[in-house]
Protein backbone atom coordinates (compact mmCIF):
# COMPACT_ATOMS: atom_id res chain seq x y z
CA UNK A 1 0.00 0.00 0.00
CA UNK A 2 1.59 3.78 -1.34
CA UNK A 3 1.69 6.38 1.09
CA UNK A 4 -0.77 8.93 0.44
CA UNK A 5 -3.49 5.37 0.68
CA UNK A 6 -1.96 4.78 4.45
CA UNK A 7 -2.56 8.09 5.29
CA UNK A 8 -6.24 8.23 4.14
CA UNK A 9 -6.96 5.28 5.84
CA UNK A 10 -5.66 6.63 8.93
CA UNK A 11 -7.53 9.70 8.61
CA UNK A 12 -10.19 7.91 7.64
CA UNK A 13 -9.62 5.90 10.19
CA UNK A 14 -9.45 8.56 13.50
CA UNK A 15 -12.20 10.53 11.74
CA UNK A 16 -14.46 7.25 12.66
CA UNK A 17 -12.95 7.30 16.23
CA UNK A 18 -13.75 10.72 16.69
CA UNK A 19 -17.22 10.66 15.69
CA UNK A 20 -17.94 7.57 18.11
CA UNK A 21 -16.25 9.20 20.80
CA UNK A 22 -18.60 12.31 20.19
CA UNK A 23 -21.59 10.26 19.93
CA UNK A 24 -20.97 8.44 22.74
CA UNK A 25 -20.10 11.94 24.56
CA UNK A 26 -23.78 13.32 23.28
CA UNK A 27 -25.61 10.19 24.25
CA UNK A 28 -24.19 10.38 27.58
CA UNK A 29 -25.36 13.95 28.73
CA UNK A 30 -22.55 16.03 26.83
CA UNK A 31 -24.86 18.18 24.55
CA UNK A 32 -23.05 20.84 23.79
CA UNK A 33 -20.86 18.63 21.46
CA UNK A 34 -23.70 17.86 19.01
CA UNK A 35 -22.92 20.35 16.55
CA UNK A 36 -19.15 19.33 16.69
CA UNK A 37 -20.78 15.48 15.65
CA UNK A 38 -23.36 16.78 12.82
CA UNK A 39 -21.46 19.85 11.43
CA UNK A 40 -19.04 17.67 8.88
CA UNK A 41 -22.41 16.81 7.55
CA UNK A 42 -24.43 20.01 7.71
CA UNK A 43 -24.26 20.40 3.65
CA UNK A 44 -25.36 16.62 3.13
CA UNK A 45 -28.35 17.60 5.05
CA UNK A 46 -29.26 20.64 3.20
CA UNK A 47 -28.61 18.78 0.28
CA UNK A 48 -31.22 16.06 0.88
CA UNK A 49 -33.79 18.46 2.19
CA UNK A 50 -33.58 20.70 -0.87
CA UNK A 51 -33.91 17.93 -3.33
CA UNK A 52 -37.05 16.93 -1.95
CA UNK A 53 -38.55 20.42 -1.19
CA UNK A 54 -36.60 22.46 -3.96
CA UNK A 55 -37.36 25.66 -1.70
CA UNK A 56 -33.99 27.16 -0.02
CA UNK A 57 -36.19 28.38 2.90
CA UNK A 58 -38.09 25.12 3.49
CA UNK A 59 -34.49 22.86 3.13
CA UNK A 60 -33.21 25.17 5.65
CA UNK A 61 -35.67 24.71 7.65
CA UNK A 62 -35.97 21.07 7.34
CA UNK A 63 -32.72 20.35 7.72
CA UNK A 64 -32.69 22.88 11.18
CA UNK A 65 -35.52 20.53 12.42
CA UNK A 66 -33.62 16.89 11.05
CA UNK A 67 -30.61 17.75 13.35
CA UNK A 68 -32.78 18.66 16.01
CA UNK A 69 -34.82 15.56 15.61
CA UNK A 70 -31.27 13.58 15.45
CA UNK A 71 -30.15 15.16 18.73
CA UNK A 72 -33.48 13.87 20.62
CA UNK A 73 -32.87 10.24 19.39
CA UNK A 74 -29.53 10.28 19.66
CA UNK A 75 -30.08 7.52 22.55
CA UNK A 76 -31.93 5.09 19.71
CA UNK A 77 -28.23 5.69 17.52
CA UNK A 78 -27.04 2.57 17.58
CA UNK A 79 -23.32 1.98 16.52
CA UNK A 80 -24.01 -0.66 13.93
CA UNK A 81 -25.29 1.91 11.59
CA UNK A 82 -23.34 5.12 9.45
CA UNK A 83 -24.13 8.12 11.25
CA UNK A 84 -24.62 9.86 8.30
CA UNK A 85 -26.87 7.28 6.82
CA UNK A 86 -28.86 7.87 9.96
CA UNK A 87 -28.77 11.37 9.53
CA UNK A 88 -29.78 11.59 6.16
CA UNK A 89 -32.49 9.19 6.28
CA UNK A 90 -34.26 11.23 9.52
CA UNK A 91 -33.76 14.03 7.11
CA UNK A 92 -35.42 12.47 4.31
CA UNK A 93 -38.62 11.24 6.39
CA UNK A 94 -38.72 15.25 7.82
CA UNK A 95 -38.54 16.54 4.48
CA UNK A 96 -40.98 14.01 2.81
CA UNK A 97 -43.76 14.85 6.05
CA UNK A 98 -43.08 18.19 5.12
CA UNK A 99 -44.16 17.65 1.46
CA UNK A 100 -46.68 15.77 2.59
CA UNK A 101 -48.46 18.03 5.27
CA UNK A 102 -47.75 21.62 2.90
CA UNK A 103 -48.93 19.69 -0.16
CA UNK A 104 -46.27 21.58 -2.18
CA UNK A 105 -46.79 21.38 -5.72
CA UNK A 106 -43.19 20.91 -7.16
CA UNK A 107 -43.97 22.09 -10.90
CA UNK A 108 -41.44 19.72 -13.31
CA UNK A 109 -40.81 20.64 -16.48
CA UNK A 110 -43.35 19.76 -19.02
CA UNK A 111 -41.13 17.15 -21.00
CA UNK A 112 -40.06 15.56 -18.19
CA UNK A 113 -43.07 14.85 -17.24
CA UNK A 114 -44.05 13.29 -20.54
CA UNK A 115 -40.59 11.15 -20.34
CA UNK A 116 -41.96 10.02 -17.19
CA UNK A 117 -45.20 9.42 -17.74
CA UNK A 118 -45.05 7.71 -21.32
CA UNK A 119 -42.46 5.12 -20.43
CA UNK A 120 -42.04 2.58 -17.86
CA UNK A 121 -38.93 2.37 -15.80
CA UNK A 122 -38.22 -0.80 -17.18
CA UNK A 123 -38.10 0.16 -21.05
CA UNK A 124 -35.10 0.09 -22.48
CA UNK A 125 -32.85 3.08 -23.16
CA UNK A 126 -30.97 4.47 -26.11
CA UNK A 127 -28.07 7.15 -25.70
CA UNK A 128 -28.68 10.60 -27.27
CA UNK A 129 -25.39 11.47 -27.29
CA UNK A 130 -22.14 9.91 -27.46
CA UNK A 131 -19.17 12.59 -26.89
CA UNK A 132 -16.10 11.78 -25.47
CA UNK A 133 -16.55 12.59 -21.93
CA UNK A 134 -13.08 11.75 -20.63
CA UNK A 135 -12.17 15.27 -21.05
CA UNK A 136 -14.05 16.67 -18.36
CA UNK A 137 -11.86 17.61 -15.43
CA UNK A 138 -13.28 17.32 -11.88
CA UNK A 139 -11.43 20.72 -11.43
CA UNK A 140 -14.23 22.09 -13.61
CA UNK A 141 -16.12 22.14 -10.53
CA UNK A 142 -14.02 25.37 -8.78
CA UNK A 143 -16.18 27.41 -11.64
CA UNK A 144 -19.64 27.86 -9.84
CA UNK A 145 -21.07 28.47 -13.48
CA UNK A 146 -20.18 24.82 -14.22
CA UNK A 147 -21.56 23.92 -10.61
CA UNK A 148 -24.42 25.75 -11.66
CA UNK A 149 -24.56 24.00 -15.09
CA UNK A 150 -24.69 20.68 -13.21
CA UNK A 151 -27.72 22.12 -10.86
CA UNK A 152 -29.50 23.56 -13.19
CA UNK A 153 -29.80 19.79 -15.23
CA UNK A 154 -30.69 17.98 -11.79
CA UNK A 155 -33.41 20.47 -10.97
CA UNK A 156 -35.16 19.60 -14.89
CA UNK A 157 -34.88 15.68 -13.63
CA UNK A 158 -38.45 14.31 -12.83
CA UNK A 159 -38.72 14.25 -9.16
CA UNK A 160 -38.39 10.07 -8.61
CA UNK A 161 -34.93 10.57 -10.19
CA UNK A 162 -33.58 13.19 -8.91
CA UNK A 163 -34.62 11.73 -5.25
CA UNK A 164 -32.56 8.31 -5.83
CA UNK A 165 -30.02 10.11 -7.87
CA UNK A 166 -29.25 12.50 -4.70
CA UNK A 167 -29.28 9.83 -2.26
CA UNK A 168 -27.24 7.60 -4.05
CA UNK A 169 -24.77 9.81 -5.59
CA UNK A 170 -24.38 13.04 -3.35
CA UNK A 171 -25.41 11.89 -0.52
CA UNK A 172 -23.52 8.70 -0.71
CA UNK A 173 -26.05 5.80 1.05
CA UNK A 174 -25.94 2.64 -0.55
CA UNK A 175 -28.66 0.82 -2.40
CA UNK A 176 -30.51 -0.73 0.41
CA UNK A 177 -30.20 2.67 2.26
CA UNK A 178 -31.76 4.65 -0.38
CA UNK A 179 -34.31 2.17 -0.77
CA UNK A 180 -35.12 2.62 3.29
CA UNK A 181 -34.68 6.46 3.24
CA UNK A 182 -37.05 6.81 0.47
CA UNK A 183 -39.67 3.61 0.63
CA UNK A 184 -39.13 1.85 -2.75
CA UNK A 185 -37.89 -1.27 -3.41
CA UNK A 186 -34.22 -2.18 -4.26
CA UNK A 187 -35.34 -2.97 -7.77
CA UNK A 188 -37.04 0.80 -8.23
CA UNK A 189 -33.45 2.62 -6.67
CA UNK A 190 -31.41 0.73 -9.35
CA UNK A 191 -33.63 1.54 -12.32
CA UNK A 192 -34.31 5.22 -11.36
CA UNK A 193 -30.53 5.45 -10.96
CA UNK A 194 -29.70 4.29 -14.18
CA UNK A 195 -32.10 6.51 -15.57
CA UNK A 196 -31.18 9.47 -13.59
CA UNK A 197 -27.41 8.57 -14.32
CA UNK A 198 -28.25 8.72 -18.13
CA UNK A 199 -30.36 11.40 -18.48
CA UNK A 200 -27.95 13.48 -16.92
CA UNK A 201 -25.37 12.29 -19.34
CA UNK A 202 -27.24 13.40 -22.42
CA UNK A 203 -28.52 16.23 -20.96
CA UNK A 204 -24.33 17.63 -20.22
CA UNK A 205 -23.27 16.02 -22.95
CA UNK A 206 -24.81 18.22 -24.90
CA UNK A 207 -24.15 20.94 -23.15
CA UNK A 208 -20.26 20.16 -23.56
CA UNK A 209 -20.29 20.16 -27.07
CA UNK A 210 -21.66 23.42 -27.12
CA UNK A 211 -20.08 25.17 -24.59
CA UNK A 212 -20.45 24.69 -20.89
CA UNK A 213 -23.26 23.04 -19.92
CA UNK A 214 -25.77 24.77 -21.30
CA UNK A 215 -29.02 22.85 -20.60
CA UNK A 216 -30.83 21.08 -23.78
CA UNK A 217 -34.03 19.31 -22.97
CA UNK A 218 -35.05 16.63 -24.93
CA UNK A 219 -37.22 17.37 -28.05
CA UNK A 220 -41.02 17.40 -27.67
CA UNK A 221 -42.19 14.10 -28.58
CA UNK A 222 -39.11 12.53 -28.47
CA UNK A 223 -38.93 9.32 -25.83
CA UNK A 224 -35.03 8.19 -25.82
CA UNK A 225 -35.95 5.18 -23.62
CA UNK B 1 -23.29 0.38 -33.84
CA UNK B 2 -21.39 -2.72 -32.77
CA UNK B 3 -23.26 -6.05 -32.33
CA UNK B 4 -21.50 -8.68 -30.21
CA UNK B 5 -22.77 -11.88 -30.10
CA UNK B 6 -22.10 -12.44 -26.30
CA UNK B 7 -23.64 -9.20 -25.59
CA UNK B 8 -25.10 -6.13 -27.70
CA UNK B 9 -24.97 -2.77 -26.61
CA UNK B 10 -28.77 -2.71 -25.10
CA UNK B 11 -27.44 -4.96 -22.26
CA UNK B 12 -24.41 -3.10 -21.91
CA UNK B 13 -26.40 0.52 -21.74
CA UNK B 14 -28.94 -1.45 -19.25
CA UNK B 15 -26.33 -2.84 -16.97
CA UNK B 16 -24.08 0.33 -17.21
CA UNK B 17 -25.12 2.30 -14.05
CA UNK B 18 -24.40 -1.26 -11.97
CA UNK B 19 -21.50 -2.23 -13.81
CA UNK B 20 -20.13 1.42 -12.54
CA UNK B 21 -21.31 0.62 -8.73
CA UNK B 22 -19.89 -2.77 -8.82
CA UNK B 23 -23.12 -4.45 -8.42
CA UNK B 24 -22.52 -6.77 -11.49
CA UNK B 25 -21.50 -10.32 -11.14
CA UNK B 26 -18.33 -11.37 -12.60
CA UNK B 27 -19.21 -13.33 -15.91
CA UNK B 28 -21.02 -10.14 -16.79
CA UNK B 29 -18.80 -7.85 -15.76
CA UNK B 30 -15.91 -9.78 -17.64
CA UNK B 31 -18.58 -9.48 -20.73
CA UNK B 32 -18.63 -5.88 -20.47
CA UNK B 33 -14.93 -5.75 -20.11
CA UNK B 34 -14.38 -7.63 -23.21
CA UNK B 35 -16.82 -5.36 -24.54
CA UNK B 36 -16.04 -1.49 -24.02
CA UNK B 37 -12.44 -1.68 -25.68
CA UNK B 38 -14.30 -2.57 -29.01
CA UNK B 39 -17.84 -0.32 -28.84
CA UNK B 40 -16.65 3.55 -28.78
CA UNK B 41 -20.43 4.67 -28.12
CA UNK B 42 -20.35 2.17 -25.11
CA UNK B 43 -17.12 3.25 -24.10
CA UNK B 44 -18.50 7.00 -23.88
CA UNK B 45 -21.57 5.87 -22.25
CA UNK B 46 -19.78 4.72 -19.50
CA UNK B 47 -16.80 7.63 -19.72
CA UNK B 48 -19.95 9.83 -19.17
CA UNK B 49 -21.57 8.01 -16.73
CA UNK B 50 -18.94 7.75 -14.77
CA UNK B 51 -18.11 11.26 -15.31
CA UNK B 52 -21.64 12.33 -13.74
CA UNK B 53 -21.24 9.90 -10.25
CA UNK B 54 -17.49 11.85 -9.81
CA UNK B 55 -18.66 15.40 -10.75
CA UNK B 56 -22.17 15.32 -8.58
CA UNK B 57 -20.59 12.98 -6.12
CA UNK B 58 -18.08 15.91 -4.97
CA UNK B 59 -18.72 17.76 -1.92
CA UNK B 60 -18.51 20.99 -3.91
CA UNK B 61 -21.64 20.55 -5.39
CA UNK B 62 -23.75 20.68 -1.90
CA UNK B 63 -23.79 23.98 -1.69
CA UNK B 64 -25.51 25.52 1.36
CA UNK B 65 -27.38 29.10 1.67
CA UNK B 66 -25.10 31.99 3.06
CA UNK B 67 -25.09 31.89 6.72
CA UNK B 68 -26.80 28.53 6.52
CA UNK B 69 -23.86 27.21 9.17
CA UNK B 70 -24.34 30.22 11.56
CA UNK B 71 -28.36 30.24 11.71
CA UNK B 72 -28.08 26.36 11.89
CA UNK B 73 -25.64 26.59 15.06
CA UNK B 74 -27.84 29.19 16.83
CA UNK B 75 -30.75 27.12 16.60
CA UNK B 76 -28.79 24.00 17.70
CA UNK B 77 -27.67 26.31 20.53
CA UNK B 78 -31.26 28.16 21.48
CA UNK B 79 -32.72 24.38 21.77
CA UNK B 80 -30.16 22.74 23.16
CA UNK B 81 -28.17 25.01 25.38
CA UNK B 82 -30.86 25.51 29.12
CA UNK B 83 -31.44 21.53 28.68
CA UNK B 84 -27.39 21.12 28.72
CA UNK B 85 -26.59 23.90 31.37
CA UNK B 86 -29.53 22.21 33.58
CA UNK B 87 -28.14 18.37 33.19
CA UNK B 88 -24.77 19.84 33.64
CA UNK B 89 -25.56 21.60 37.05
CA UNK B 90 -27.75 18.60 38.98
CA UNK B 91 -24.84 16.38 37.68
CA UNK B 92 -22.11 18.92 38.83
CA UNK B 93 -24.30 18.85 42.32
CA UNK B 94 -24.64 15.08 42.48
CA UNK B 95 -21.07 14.96 41.98
CA UNK B 96 -19.21 17.40 44.05
CA UNK B 97 -22.11 17.32 47.12
CA UNK B 98 -21.38 15.03 49.86
CA UNK B 99 -24.66 15.06 50.01
CA UNK B 100 -25.82 12.03 47.72
CA UNK B 101 -25.15 9.26 49.90
CA UNK B 102 -28.04 8.79 53.19
CA UNK B 103 -25.72 8.18 55.57
CA UNK B 104 -24.62 11.73 54.76
CA UNK B 105 -28.19 12.62 56.26
CA UNK B 106 -27.47 11.50 59.16
CA UNK B 107 -25.46 14.28 61.12
CA UNK B 108 -27.42 16.77 60.45
CA UNK B 109 -31.13 15.11 61.20
CA UNK B 110 -29.69 14.34 64.85
CA UNK B 111 -28.89 17.64 65.32
CA UNK B 112 -32.68 19.11 64.70
CA UNK B 113 -33.68 16.41 66.56
CA UNK B 114 -31.26 17.44 69.41
CA UNK B 115 -32.18 21.69 68.72
CA UNK B 116 -35.70 20.41 68.72
CA UNK B 117 -35.70 18.69 71.86
CA UNK B 118 -33.82 21.34 73.62
CA UNK B 119 -36.59 23.78 72.67
CA UNK B 120 -39.26 21.69 74.16
CA UNK B 121 -37.74 21.28 77.26
CA UNK B 122 -36.45 24.68 77.79
CA UNK B 123 -40.47 25.49 77.46
CA UNK B 124 -41.43 22.84 79.83
CA UNK B 125 -39.28 24.33 82.58
CA UNK B 126 -39.73 27.75 81.79
CA UNK B 127 -42.85 29.61 83.80
CA UNK B 128 -45.94 30.83 81.74
CA UNK B 129 -48.65 33.44 82.89
CA UNK B 130 -51.93 32.40 83.05
CA UNK B 131 -53.97 32.67 80.04
CA UNK B 132 -55.43 35.73 79.45
CA UNK B 133 -59.61 35.76 79.07
CA UNK B 134 -60.68 35.70 75.48
CA UNK B 135 -61.76 39.17 76.11
CA UNK B 136 -58.72 40.58 77.58
CA UNK B 137 -57.02 40.14 74.94
CA UNK B 138 -58.90 42.51 72.70
CA UNK B 139 -57.35 45.13 75.06
CA UNK B 140 -54.78 45.41 72.83
CA UNK B 141 -54.87 48.70 71.37
CA UNK B 142 -56.15 50.11 74.92
CA UNK B 143 -52.61 53.10 76.36
CA UNK B 144 -51.32 50.62 78.96
CA UNK B 145 -51.09 53.75 81.45
CA UNK B 146 -54.44 55.23 81.21
CA UNK B 147 -56.64 54.94 84.24
CA UNK B 148 -59.74 52.83 84.54
CA UNK B 149 -62.34 52.16 86.61
CA UNK B 150 -62.80 48.60 88.24
CA UNK B 151 -65.39 47.00 90.57
CA UNK B 152 -66.07 44.02 92.55
CA UNK B 153 -68.52 41.77 91.23
CA UNK B 154 -67.29 42.01 87.71
CA UNK B 155 -64.83 41.39 85.55
CA UNK B 156 -64.98 44.59 83.16
CA UNK B 157 -63.13 47.88 83.53
CA UNK B 158 -64.71 51.10 82.57
CA UNK B 159 -63.47 54.52 82.01
CA UNK B 160 -64.98 57.43 84.61
CA UNK B 161 -68.34 57.80 84.41
CA UNK B 162 -69.07 54.92 82.48
CA UNK B 163 -72.76 53.96 83.21
CA UNK B 164 -72.44 50.29 83.03
CA UNK B 165 -69.90 50.10 86.28
CA UNK B 166 -71.15 46.93 87.99
CA UNK B 167 -71.19 48.43 91.25
CA UNK B 168 -70.37 51.80 91.98
CA UNK B 169 -69.73 51.64 95.68
CA UNK B 170 -66.77 49.52 95.53
CA UNK B 171 -65.02 51.05 92.48
CA UNK B 172 -61.15 52.13 92.39
CA UNK B 173 -59.26 53.12 89.65
CA UNK B 174 -55.89 51.17 88.53
CA UNK B 175 -54.41 51.58 85.45
CA UNK B 176 -56.02 49.95 82.04
CA UNK B 177 -52.40 47.35 81.86
CA UNK B 178 -53.03 46.34 85.49
CA UNK B 179 -57.18 45.59 84.96
CA UNK B 180 -55.66 43.37 81.98
CA UNK B 181 -53.28 41.07 84.34
CA UNK B 182 -55.88 41.12 87.15
CA UNK B 183 -57.95 39.38 84.35
CA UNK B 184 -60.38 42.31 83.16
CA UNK B 185 -61.81 42.71 80.12
CA UNK B 186 -62.56 46.60 78.61
CA UNK B 187 -66.16 47.27 79.00
CA UNK B 188 -67.81 47.40 75.08
CA UNK B 189 -69.63 50.33 75.48
CA UNK B 190 -67.00 52.69 76.70
CA UNK B 191 -64.22 51.12 75.68
CA UNK B 192 -65.89 50.89 72.33
CA UNK B 193 -63.12 52.88 70.59
CA UNK B 194 -60.19 50.85 71.27
CA UNK B 195 -62.00 47.46 70.86
CA UNK B 196 -62.87 47.83 67.49
CA UNK B 197 -59.17 47.80 65.74
CA UNK B 198 -58.40 44.80 67.83
CA UNK B 199 -61.25 43.17 66.91
CA UNK B 200 -61.30 43.50 63.20
CA UNK B 201 -58.70 41.24 63.52
CA UNK B 202 -60.73 38.71 65.47
CA UNK B 203 -63.06 35.36 64.67
CA UNK B 204 -66.84 35.90 64.40
CA UNK B 205 -66.67 33.59 67.30
CA UNK B 206 -64.80 35.78 69.47
CA UNK B 207 -66.77 38.51 68.75
CA UNK B 208 -70.18 36.63 69.18
CA UNK B 209 -68.43 35.42 72.97
CA UNK B 210 -67.86 39.20 73.86
CA UNK B 211 -70.98 40.66 72.70
CA UNK B 212 -72.76 37.66 74.58
CA UNK B 213 -70.39 38.92 77.76
CA UNK B 214 -71.29 42.80 77.22
CA UNK B 215 -74.97 42.10 76.65
CA UNK B 216 -74.85 40.17 80.43
CA UNK B 217 -72.85 42.37 81.71
CA UNK B 218 -75.40 45.28 81.15
CA UNK B 219 -78.02 42.67 82.70
CA UNK B 220 -76.38 42.73 85.73
CA UNK B 221 -75.47 46.21 85.59
CA UNK B 222 -79.30 47.81 85.14
CA UNK B 223 -80.52 44.49 87.85
CA UNK B 224 -77.61 46.40 90.47
CA UNK B 225 -79.14 49.42 89.66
Amino acid sequence: MSGPHVALNNSEQSSDTRERYLISCVQSGQHELFYELVRPYERRVYAAAFTILRNEHDAEDAAQEAMLKAFKSIQQFRAEARFSTWLIQITVNESLMRRRRERTVVMEPMDNRRDAAGSGEDSEYAPRDFADWREIPSEALERKEVRQRLAEALGTLDRKYREVFVMRDMEHLNIQETAEALGISVASVKTRLLRARLMLRDLLAAGWKQGWFSRVPFEKGAKPW
Amino acid sequence: MVNHESLNCQEVWHEISNYVDGEVGASLRSRMDEHFPTCPHCASMLAGTRNIVQLYGDERMLEVPAGFSQRLEKRLERKLKPEAGEKRFWKAVSRSSPWSSWSAWLIPVAAIALFVGTLALVDTLTFKFPAKSVMAELGNNIPPDMLVVVSDGSKVFHVAGCRFIHDKATQRTITAKQAMLDGYVPCSRCMRKYLKASRSGQSAFDSARADEEEDQEEILSTAGN
